[in-house]
């Protein structure tokens, strides 16, 4: 019996010295990353305001670290940190707050799901009635705006109150980052300017653990640029380009004979005109898918002008179906001015030009019935058009029409030199308003337009050489040049 | 002064924008997005002017019993039904009244119409019009099993908007769109004969790079497909690029044309 005794009272003191030493293993604290596991720290942070922009972005740069790429090869990423204040953080609930106070005070609130977000702040709002929920939304909203007005003052209190965010990553063998932010205050990337940021960026191994931090910058502040430095060559070139145009225009102004080729598809206008009225069959002219503030819609409202003009000597008949409402007002106007200036007042309807629909290819359907149905004798199409361009030509040349098309759509200028009789070719359309009014100052700013091809092409001719040559011979000062050139958005 | 102010105006507002481009400071951002904003307004009335403008004309052909004239019936009971299912929704699982409310909202725009449009019997269209119109009003009165949304986009989501959307407008734009592939072979066909040198390269270059893509070809296929590439991206590129810079061009002159006043075609004068 005491033997028993013994036996179980051993596998008992043997079962819990097991337990005791499985609960032992458990807890034991996690090993502290070895010191000669660290990547080495980047060098030479620099954080400062992002160039050429509106503000709301710090650029960071920095020297890789020395396992990078290099030595232990164990850099995986970077990761940058941003210190950012309490009061900044609290801001996102506060919004959640408001919106939900906002949901409750408006029409077709119904309660959130259980244990949801929302419904955790519904238990905090739920004895509430409406007016204190009022009360309580308009004090939100002013704790938020001043909550957004303190964030400078918050950031200035560095390092007091605040903790370190992660706000962007990068791979490897980077050397730059950005942390941008919007400028939209109810946003939850809201990035304050004028305020002072401290950064530190992180060498983070595979194992996300192991990682060593930078010296901390700072502080540094982001503002908005006043000028877009990339764009200065485009600001360079749109200044001499301005100064051309106005010295052709007075020259032209101060009787020179400007010559400007023969443009077949504005010569064959006035010859569609009368072929339509010895036909009887009126004119089609379509303004495009273009809305009024496009270029190509701006000179197919010239050439309407002209066309209508011509249509009200010849006591034509014109259909001008429109694609978009602001177009058609425009239209209406230019329409109404030409039968006006053409000395036929009463033949001006104001359904000539009419609205259709927004809808591309409901705006198909319609002009080709039209087509159909109407017969014109000429279509005129000029301004801007997409994957319809063919649908409409296609239709025109089914119904015999005589057709003449004008784009600055590189695409579907092959479609319209297809189908169509006579096409003016890009900037063709843009020089037809000059060529049909003879006026010496349009003529003077086609003079503008030569010239400063003459410049681009002579430019890009430069350029290729001055490329070529700075790679050859290591120009740096040929670079720099090349440099100018090249747009920064 | 009725052409000096729209001049002078655009010739501001034509000039802020050249300075926006070059601007990227916030407070240039928040006047360019406060401009953008206006012309999204004035559309937003000019499409009041358009939808006018279609009335119009579809009752005009529907009087003078233009050609095919029974269309315009449909193109503006479809507009009206469209707009209704856009600002109503259900509110339940039933639609109640609804359709009924439908077909007498579309009975009475067609009574108005007729009357608008007949010379006799205006009085009986335009009574039929009054009953219709009573009827919608009842039911709009005493039917809760859906509702209207003028200020919300519920309308926009509901079932009925979707489903005529989805499963009637979306197919047609489809069939629409598929026409153009028959339209690009019957343009091809006339545009490859071979009638003088240059459109007989044209049909060579356009055979080349067509037959690129031809799996049949075996040992020729590479040799196809670089002098694809090489028509692609060389005369091909550098043509197209011509016509950028000359659209480039093109775009800022006319830009300047009208900013100066010089340019007025947009206002009627040439």
């Amino acid at each position: 019996m005491k033997l028993k005794l013994f036996v179980v009272s051993l596998v008992v003191l043997l079962s819990f010295s097991i337990a005791f030493a499985q609960e032992d293993t458990l807890t034991v604290p996690p090993i502290p990353p070895d010191s000669a596991l660290l990547p080495a720290a980047v060098t030479g942070l620099v954080a400062k305001d992002t160039d050429n922009d509106h503000g709301h972005a710090i650029t960071l740069k920095w020297q890789p670290s020395a396992d990078d790429g290099a030595g232990r090869q164990s850099v995986a990423m970077y990761e940058v940190f941003r210190w950012v204040p309490d009061l900044m953080t609290r801001i996102p609930a506060l919004r959640d707050t408001l919106e939900y106070l906002k949901l409750r005070t408006g029409d077709g609130w119904s309660p959130p799901e259980p244990g949801s977000r929302t419904d955790s702040i519904h238990n905090v709002f739920a004895s509430l009635d409406d007016a204190q929920l009022e009360e309580r939304k308009e004090s939100l909203e002013q704790t938020i705006s001043q909550a957004i007005r303190d964030l400078p003052a918050a950031h200035a209190a560095y390092p007091e109150d605040g903790d370190w965010q992660q706000v962007a990553v990068a791979p490897a063998g980077s050397a730059t980052a950005a942390d941008v932010g919007t400028k939209e205050k109810d946003t939850p990337d809201y990035l304050p300017d004028y305020s002072d940021f401290y950064y530190r960026v992180d060498a983070v191994t595979a194992d996300p653990a192991i990682r060593t931090a930078s010296e901390i910058v700072g502080p540094v502040q982001s503002y908005g640029q006043w000028f877009n430095k990339g764009r200065l060559a485009v600001s360079v070139f749109v200044l001499i380009f301005g100064l051309l145009t106005i010295f052709f225009v007075q020259h032209a102004r101060r009787g020179a004979d400007l010559y400007v080729r023969p443009m077949a598809g504005i010569e064959a206008v006035d010859d569609a005109i009368g072929r339509a009225t010895e036909m009887g069959r009126p004119i089609l002219y379509v303004l495009g898918l273009g809305t009024a503030d496009m270029i190509a819609t701006i000179a197919s409202f010239t050439i309407l002008g002209r066309v209508a003009r011509r249509v009200a000597e010849y006591q034509t008949k014109l259909i001008v179906p429109a694609y978009e409402p602001v177009v058609m007002a425009v239209a209406q106007e230019v329409v109404k001015t030409a039968y006006y200036d053409a000395g036929r007042p009463d033949d001006y309807d104001e359904d000539i030009v009419f609205f259709v629909t927004s809808l591309q290819f409901a705006y198909v359907a319609a002009v080709n019935g039209l087509m159909l149905r109407e017969l014109p004798a000429t279509n005129v199409y000029m301004g801007k058009f997409f994957a319809e361009s063919l649908l409409l030509a296609e239709t025109g040349a089914v119904a015999g029409s005589i057709q003449i098309a004008g784009t600055d759509e590189i695409a579907q200028i092959p479609f319209f030199i297809v189908a169509c009789d006579y096409t003016l070719i890009g900037e063709e359309l843009y020089a037809a308003s000059a060529y049909l009014g003879r006026e010496p100052i349009l003529l003077g700013s086609l003079k503008a337009q030569d010239w400063a091809k003459a410049g681009v092409i002579a430019l890009a001719v430069a350029g290729l050489a001055l490329s070529n040559l700075a790679v050859a011979y290591d120009w740096s000062w040929a670079s720099s040049i090349v440099d100018f050139f090249r747009v920064v958005d | 002064m009725k052409r000096q102010i729209p001049v002078v105006l655009v010739g501001l507002f034509g000039l802020f924008m050249i300075f926006q481009y070059f601007v990227p400071h916030e407070s240039s951002e928040w006047i360019y997005e406060f401009l953008l904003d206006w012309t999204i307004i004035i559309g937003i009335f000019a499409m009041a002017l358009g939808l006018w403008s279609l009335y119009r004309v579809s009752v005009e052909k529907i009087r003078t019993r233009k050609p095919a004239w029974g269309y315009n019936y449909l193109t503006l009971v479809g507009l009206f039904t469209m707009m209704l299912f856009g600002f109503t929704s259900q509110n339940g699982e039933a639609w109640g009244w609804f359709f009924p409310f439908m077909v007498a909202a579309n009975l009475t725009l067609v009574m108005i119409i007729q009357a608008s449009v007949t010379k006799g019997h205006r009085g009986l269209f335009l009574g039929t019009a009054g009953v219709c119109l009573a009827v919608c009003i009842v039911i709009i009165i005493f039917d809760d099993t859906w509702g209207f949304h003028f200020e919300t986009a519920e309308g926009l989501q509901s079932t009925m908007f979707r489903a005529f959307f989805d499963n009637i407008l979306i197919p047609i734009f489809a069939t629409m769109f598929s026409l153009l592939a028959f339209f690009i072979a019957s343009a091809a066909y006339r545009a490859f004969r071979a009638r003088n040198v240059m459109a007989t390269l044209l049909l060579l270059a356009a055979l080349i790079v067509m037959l690129r893509f031809n799996p049949y070809f075996g040992p020729l296929s590479p040799y196809m497909s670089k002098a694809s590439n090489w028509l692609m991206n060389v005369p091909n590129l550098a043509a197209q690029r011509a016509i950028i810079i000359g659209v480039g061009l093109g775009i800022v002159a006319t830009a300047l044309k009208v900013i100066l006043g010089i340019e007025r075609g947009y206002m009627g004068k040439g």
